[in-house]
Formats: C-alpha cells, sequence, structure tokens
C-alpha cells in the first residue's frame, strides 16, 4: 500500500495524477448533466455529438498542421463539433419537423466520418486510436482548468434554476404552460452535455463517454426518489468508478477507458438486479 | 361578463394535411364546465392544443377569459395523460404538485407558502400521506390524482384534464368523480373523454368534436339520448359515428 501512494507521487506519473484529479473535479459534471441526460432521455444525442467532437478533431489538426493555423488546436475542434452537432439536433427535436432518430444517426456517422477523413489527410503522426479510446497521456495542466471552469458553467446554472430544471425534464410541456422558457434550458442542457463530452475525450475516449455519462445516473436512478440525490449519489459514484477503474488500469497494465466502463457496467447491472429482486419481494 | 373560452370560426390543419378542425364555433360561460367527446381522430386533442396555446389556429380566434391563450395562461391548470410522463422519473408526489406554483424567471425557488398550497391541493384530492411517496411507486389512479393537485396548485380559472379516466380502476373513477363534482362549483373544468358514461355524470355542456364541432346541454343529452348512447355504447366503440349522428349533433359528415 506504502509502495502504491510513494508510486504514484513519482515525478514519471504526473499523468497519473492529472487523471485522478480530473476524474475528482469532473465528476459533480457527470453526476449533474449525467443525470438529466439519462432522465430526459438524451443519451442517443449525446453519442451523436461524442461522434461529431471526432469531425472537429479531424478539422481541427488538419488546419493546424496544413493551413499552419496554431489556434485552432484539437480541444477546440472538439468543442466546436461536439456543440454544433448538440445544437442541430436540439433544434431538430423541438421543431419535430424531422424525424428525430434519423437526424441523430445522420449527424452521428457523418461527424466521425469527416473526422477519420481530415486525420487520414493531416500530415504527420496522428493518434486516432486515443481519441477514440481515451490516451490520459494526453492529458496536462489546461484540462484541469478546463474541468473546474465546467463545474462552475453546469453546477452554479443548477443552483439557481433547480426547480425550473425539475419540471423541465419531468413534464417540458407542463413547464412552458407555467412560463418557462423549456427551449433555452433544453439548449444549455444540450451545450453543457457537448462541453462534459469534449472534457472527457481525453480520459475515456469517444466511443466510452457516454458509458461514463449514463451509467453512474442509471446506477444511482436504482435507489433514490428525487432528482437531487440521483444527482448527489451519481457523482460520488462517478468519482469511485474513475478512480478505481484508472488505479486499476495502471497497476494491472489494462487501458484506462475500458477498465473504467466495465467496472461502472458490472455495478450497474449488479444494482439492477438488486433493485428488481427488492420491487419483487415488496 | 366574459365567457371562459369564446372560440369563432376556428380552422386547423397539420402541415401539408387535409383539416383537423373546421369552422369551429363554441363558447362556455363562466360556472359552466364541459365535457369534450368524440373518436379517435377526430380532433379532440388537437383542440386540446389550441386552447392551450401550444399549436396556433390557420383561421379564426380563440380567447380564454377574453385574452389569447398564450397570454391567459396562468389562469389555466392542466392535467395531461400520466402515461405520457416517464414513469421512472425520480421525484416525489409532493415534488409533482409543487410544480403548479413554479415562477418563472430568475431563482425560481419554492416559498413556505407554495409548500402549503401544494399540500393543500394533495389533501383536497384525499392523497396528502402520498406526499413523500415516489411518483414512481404510485397507482395509475394516484398518480392522475397527483398531476390534478399540480394543476390546482396553479389556482386555475379554467381547469383542462385530458382523459382523466383512461387506464383507471373502476374504485379510483368513482372517486375521480366525487372529487370533479366538488371542483366544478368552484372552476370552470373542461374534460377530454372518450368515454360517453362520463358525460352525463358532471358536466353542463358536451362538446362533440370530429373536425366539425357541435355543443350540447348536457340536460338536453340525456332527455333525448340517454337511451340510445347507452344501447349504442357497443356501437361508440364500433362506429363512433353512428353515435354522433343519434345525438342530433351536426358533427356527422
Amino acid at each position: 500500500m506504502s509502495e502504491m501512494i510513494r508510486e504514484l507521487f513519482s515525478p514519471e506519473l504526473v499523468f497519473l495524477r492529472y487523471a485522478l484529479l480530473i476524474g475528482l473535479l469532473a465528476s459533480p459534471v457527470l453526476g449533474v448533466v449525467g443525470t438529466l441526460v439519462v432522465t430526459r432521455r438524451i443519451s442517443s444525442l449525446a453519442g451523436a455529438s461524442a461522434h461529431a467532437a471526432l469531425g472537429g478533431v479531424g478539422l481541427a489538426l488538419f488546419l493546424q498542421r496544413v493551413c499552419l493555423l496554431s489556434w485552432c488546436t484539437p480541444t477546440v475542434g472538439a468543442v466546436a463539433g461536439a456543440l454544433l452537432a448538440a445544437l442541430v439536433v436540439g433544434i431538430v427535436s423541438l421543431t419535430a419537423k424531422e424525424r428525430e432518430d434519423t437526424v441523430i444517426a445522420v449527424v452521428w456517422a457523418l461527424g466521425m466520418s469527416i473526422g477519420l477523413l481530415f486525420l487520414e489527410r493531416t500530415p504527420g503522426y496522428v493518434d486516432w486510436q486515443g481519441y477514440l479510446f481515451g490516451n490520459i497521456l494526453l492529458l496536462s495542466e489546461n484540462d484541469i482548468k478546463m474541468t473546474l471552469v465546467l463545474d462552475a458553467a453546469v453546477l452554479l446554472p443548477l443552483f439557481l434554476f433547480y426547480p425550473s430544471v425539475l419540471a423541465m425534464s419531468f413534464d417540458s410541456t407542463f413547464a412552458e404552460l407555467r412560463g418557462i422558457k423549456v427551449p433555452v434550458i433544453y439548449l444549455v442542457l444540450l451545450a453543457l452535455t457537448a462541453c462534459t463530452i469534449v472534457l472527457l475525450l481525453n480520459v475515456v475516449g469517444i466511443i466510452l463517454v457516454i458509458a461514463l455519462l449514463t451509467l453512474p445516473a442509471a446506477t444511482a436512478g436504482c435507489f433514490t426518489r428525487h432528482l437531487w440525490s440521483m444527482m448527489a449519489l451519481s457523482t460520488v459514484l462517478s468519482w469511485l468508478f474513475v478512480t478505481c477503474g484508472l488505479l486499476s488500469s495502471f497497476y494491472y497494465r489494462l487501458p484506462s477507458g475500458p477498465a473504467i466502463v466495465v467496472l461502472a457496467g458490472a455495478v450497474y447491472l449488479a444494482a439492477l438486479g438488486f433493485s428488481k429482486w427488492k420491487g419483487k419481494r415488496r | 361578463m366574459t365567457p371562459v373560452i369564446e372560440v369563432g370560426d376556428l380552422s386547423f390543419a397539420y402541415e401539408s394535411g387535409s383539416p383537423i378542425l373546421e369552422n369551429v364555433d363554441f363558447t362556455i360561460e363562466e360556472g359552466q364546465s364541459g365535457c369534450i367527446v368524440g373518436p379517435n381522430g377526430g380532433g379532440k386533442s388537437t383542440l386540446l392544443k389550441l386552447l392551450l396555446g401550444l399549436l396556433q389556429p390557420d383561421a379564426g380566434r380563440i380567447r380564454l377569459f377574453g385574452a389569447p391563450p398564450r397570454d391567459s395562461r396562468r389562469l389555466v391548470g392542466y392535467m395531461p395523460q400520466y402515461h405520457q410522463l416517464d414513469a421512472a422519473f425520480p421525484v416525489t408526489a409532493l415534488e409533482v404538485a409543487l410544480m403548479g406554483c413554479i415562477k418563472p424567471g430568475f431563482f425560481p425557488f419554492y416559498s413556505r407558502r407554495d409548500k402549503e398550497t401544494a399540500l393543500a391541493a394533495l389533501e383536497e384530492l384525499g392523497i396528502a400521506d402520498l406526499a413523500s411517496r415516489s411518483f414512481a411507486d404510485l397507482s395509475g389512479g394516484q398518480r392522475q390524482r397527483v398531476l390534478i393537485a399540480r394543476a390546482l396548485a396553479c389556482h386555475p380559472r379554467l381547469l383542462l384534464l385530458d382523459e382523466p379516466t383512461a387506464n383507471i380502476d373502476p374504485g379510483a373513477e368513482e372517486q375521480f368523480y366525487a372529487t370533479l363534482a366538488v371542483l366544478r362549483k368552484r372552476m370552470t373544468v373542461l374534460t377530454v373523454s372518450h368515454d360517453l358514461g362520463f358525460v352525463n355524470r358532471e358536466t353542463d355542456v358536451i362538446i362533440c368534436v370530429n373536425r366539425k364541432v357541435s355543443v350540447h346541454r348536457a340536460e338536453n343529452f340525456t332527455a333525448e339520448t340517454a337511451d340510445a348512447v347507452y344501447h349504442h355504447e357497443m356501437n361508440f366503440i364500433k362506429h363512433d359515428h353512428a353515435c354522433f349522428c343519434k345525438c342530433g349533433g351536426s358533427c356527422h359528415e
């Protein structure tokens, strides 16, 4: 144990400390946004947003290396791609002129394809697998600052507008009839979801980020009867999953993203089984 | 006195579709309660959405308390069908009822008075003991009552109930009629129903909707056609049109 702690503080392992710290700082965002994604049933929308982030990454890397636009970093591209996708799908679902699931599928596939095409034409080595499955070696101090900003951007509005958020999530028609600006809150939620996804790209990758966003919230949902308590429990679970997953990936030499998600998935299935069993006994 | 609902020459069609409602005219006066009946697909839900201001009419006008629906929403309490809502949502009965007191804008937290209002609404519906129970654990009839309590917490002058007797057990239905009898003394209650039995119990006017709309006084409806209606209840299920033509309405094509 003491050896493990000493190893954690060794200078070579700065990336692991970053990852653990980001896991701790990101869990409130994961808990809150994940709960809203699960209860509003927009996880496929979040998936489309995550995959569109790759389109942004590809375009940004291409512009950075070919057109020499130094400000055009992969993070900027990922935020732009994820935000654009989330807002496109969100506006479609609000106006409901098209089939929403079709639009989600198109944005999902198109975003990813555009990303891969640009990455193919970008000169130099590109670790595209890192974007798909996560690469904690890429984490930097910048990610920690971004996480803190996102914490504030999610928790402050939630605290100020909690009753409106609850009313909108439960019954958006009724909330609208009572004068709540449902489209505004909904689009803000989507934008925050997109930012959360981008933040977690380096930790778990595009393909697994949806699992990390939904599994802690879904697990918490088995045991809670308030939206706020679901958010709180989901925050604790997110932190546990990320921390235990990262440590086990480090000590057993496993990729971090899959280790975190398998752990979260196993706990979710156990919780689901337990709550069904308890429901039957009642 | 300004009528509660005033609909004049209203027409509505969904985009690139045939008209759902045509030349609809009717008025509900203060103190009257009504029941909207008609076959599925006849336009009941569309009329409800128009009254709530969720849809805009293609032609004609709707006035609630003398103002367009969007401007008089604060006077309207609305109860949707409970199965349109997520049954697994983590929320308690009291939290749902409190949503009726919600105020738009910055820092919309509930006051002690709001909590008293919500609890009183639950009390009135006889479910105050369920206040801290999870909405997901309640039966269909209990959820329906929580949603009515939420609508009452808005302090409405017009209560719109969408299919209140659908999917609830007969015992809960009896309770619901008793509640309705009390409520309609205080406010205008407009109910959407496909259940004709419902029509004769707690309503003054019957609004038959099948693309066209005709309005009948409930007592006439009962006196002239009660036999026909009950006799043809099976017909009502099988052939909606047959029933409406017997009720003497112009809703029949």
